[in-house]
């Protein structure tokens, strides 16, 4: 975001993980990010603890109160379940639906990529022919008819997601492997006898990763994004799952009646999805200043 | 150059034989029997087999795959499961919609974007661009059905101003001209001298189009800024200053249109996703476009509409990133070569 930041000056004698860590602690956005995906994993690993009620626990008699009465900070929905419990608890889903969908994607991602580009010749073309089939289908349609077949739950929704972000990973990582496989670190390894495996993916890999990691981060943000999407459709997370999407889908009837049942699920998703697009920005910066859009 | 784009053009065919085969045996492997979807549960089993028999639902796999591509060239889906109207015909009808609403999304986010990049670019490192880009990423991390959610339950609900959803005030009956409902108003407008027609069409599109023109808005004007930076830098763009040129013409006329040709492609691409049907958006707002469509067909199992819908859809989508990939190498002779 700020390029004057980036090219600040680094004191010599760094290992590079020190020298991108002073450089990401200069970028404001990067610092920013990292500080807003710090509080939602905080969240989300001691829900429990923090969550003032429980999340699925209805009380009728308190439904629809408005945010701070009653100790209810967020307000209740309409069933009385304490909104602030839901989103909390909420956070634990989408963090884990974000990782593990992107995890899917990447690991496919990575070795699809790996394969191809390190073998190149049928298997790479076979793999490209692949790709362009599905990148043939854009995103959001890819993911609900994946999900349509699967059948509609949490699971198959991660499924969906991380098989059709496993794309950008596979040209991603094609490409840096087809740059680097004729390296002299590789010729040399490869003299020295190193087998095919261990030349893929330990030592062509790994200098392959900066762009995979940018990616990666920025990921995670979509796929809270897309399974937030997928349960507003109904086929995602299905009720009484405190999930921020089917949490906004439930609050539709309340637009004219209830501001903060509609407001606060879709808040909490977009401050998460920003600290991950935050992050992944500064990321890029920091990591492939060449990679800025 | 004819030959490049005789060569996109060949690729393009793999490319659909593998999306109509993907589809194809999505839908079949999809859980659920077609025959039962179509008759209801009380259906018994002779019905159910002979409705199979009449589908080739009762053929091997493989027979009905062939039969399929073979009716799929000649863009034939079938019928329409729940309408029984030829799937063909309900695209073309809904289609204008999901365009209409496209184009006066793209109108906005690409006005808007350019706008806000060139001035981001120009005033770069104030707290002008710092607020346009904080601004912008905000945009792309956008629940967009959310944001649908709260314009409606502002403008809509609390103000007033607008209508929850639809195309047209439904008392306002007409014969559609051309389906482009703002076209039509026009065009009843020079008419008929009335123009409630377009005004009723402008009231209901504008919040369903600006909740859909945020994301490609905000990629739009983050990639101007950067495209933008990185032509400023230019020497010719010195010179031109040196030369004693009004700022305003240096940056319009010399820097901007050099820095258009990434901006030509997120367009473009962006484009052809809002093209692909705005599925979260045409529900929310009711808009009876290809998007809402194909997810009430997807819901509904529907499989002659999935499959054309979807081939369709991604045809469209396919067919746009190819013109955008020939308008970029006809403006950039570079990538030809490559």
């Amino acid at each position: 975001m700020s390029d004057a930041q980036t090219t600040q000056a680094v004191p010599a004698d760094l290992t590079p993980f020190q020298e991108n860590w002073t450089r990401l602690r200069q970028n404001k956005a990067a610092v920013a990010g990292l500080i807003i995906i710090g509080l939602f994993l905080i969240t989300a690993t001691f829900a429990p603890l923090i969550a003032p009620a429980d999340p699925t626990a209805q009380n009728i008699s308190v439904r629809k109160t408005e945010p701070f009465t009653d100790g209810y900070i967020l307000g209740t929905d309409d069933l009385g379940r304490d909104l602030l419990s839901r989103i909390i608890f909420g956070a634990r889903l989408s963090m884990t639906i974000g990782v593990v969908s992107v995890g899917i994607a990447m690991i496919g991602g990575v070795f699809l990529g790996t394969l191809a580009g390190f073998y190149g010749g049928l298997f790479d073309r076979l793999v490209m022919r692949l790709i362009d089939i599905m990148l043939a289908f854009p995103y959001v349609l890819l993911t609900i008819v994946i999900v349509a077949v699967l059948g509609p739950n949490l699971t198959n929704a991660m499924m969906a997601i991380g098989i059709s972000q496993m794309p950008r990973y596979v040209r991603l990582v094609r490409a840096s492997v087809l740059a680097e496989k004729e390296a002299d670190y590789v010729l040399a390894e490869r003299s020295l006898g190193t087998g095919n495996f261990e030349l893929m993916f330990g030592s062509i890999l790994p200098n392959s990763l900066a762009p995979v990691i940018v990616q990666a981060t920025l990921g995670v943000g979509d796929a809270i994004l897309s399974s937030a999407a997928l349960s507003f459709l109904g086929l995602g997370a299905q009720p009484p799952t405190p999930e921020w999407g089917l949490m906004i889908a439930s609050s539709r009837e309340f637009v004219t009646s209830a501001w903060w049942i509609v407001t606060f699920p879709g808040l909490a998703t977009l401050l998460a999805v920003l600290g991950f697009n935050l992050f992944g920005d500064g990321l890029r910066d920091v990591l492939d200043p060449r990679m800025k859009d | 150059m004819f030959r490049y784009i005789w060569r996109r053009l060949l690729l393009l065919i793999p490319t659909l034989i593998g999306v109509l085969t993907i589809v194809f045996f999505m839908v079949a492997l999809s859980p659920g029997d077609p025959a039962r979807v179509m008759l209801g549960e009380r259906a018994n089993a002779q019905q159910l087999e002979q409705l199979r028999q009449e589908l080739g639902l009762d053929r091997p796999l493989g027979e009905q795959y062939i039969r399929y591509l073979g009716r799929a060239v000649q863009l034939d889906f079938g019928e329409s499961i729940k309408t029984g109207r030829p799937v063909m015909e309900e695209i073309g009808e809904l289609f204008p919609a999901t365009v209409e609403l496209a184009l006066v999304a793209m109108f906005l986010a690409t006005g808007l974007g350019i706008l806000i990049g060139v001035i981001s670019a120009v005033k770069r490192n104030t707290w002008i661009d710092y607020s346009a880009m904080v601004g912008a990423l905000v945009g792309v991390s956008m629940p967009v059905f959310w944001l649908a959610l709260v314009f409606i339950m502002l403008f809509s609900v609390g103000l007033g101003w607008f209508p929850t959803g639809g195309r047209m005030n439904v008392r306002l009956w007409f014969e559609p001209i051309t389906r482009l409902y703002i076209l039509d108003g026009i065009i009843l407008w020079f008419r008929e001298g009335d123009a409630q027609y377009l005004i009723s069409a402008i009231r209901h599109i504008v919040l369903p189009a600006v909740a859909l023109a945020t994301i490609p808005l905000a990629i739009i004007a983050r990639t101007t800024r950067s495209s933008m930076l990185e032509t400023l830098r230019q020497d010719y763009v010195k010179t031109a200053r040196a030369a004693g040129i009004p700022e305003r013409r240096v940056i319009f006329r010399y820097a901007l249109k050099n820095a258009l040709l990434p901006i030509i492609t997120v367009v473009g691409i962006q484009f052809g996703l809002l093209l692909a049907g705005a599925i979260l958006t045409e529900t929310i707002f009711a808009w009876p476009g290809i998007g809402r469509w194909l997810y009430t067909a997807i819901a509904a199992r529907d499989y002659p509409a999935v499959q054309g819908g979807v081939v369709v859809v991604s045809t469209v989508f396919v067919l746009i990133n190819l013109v955008v990939d020939v308008l970029y190498s006809v403006v950039n002779p570079r990538i030809r070569l490559q």
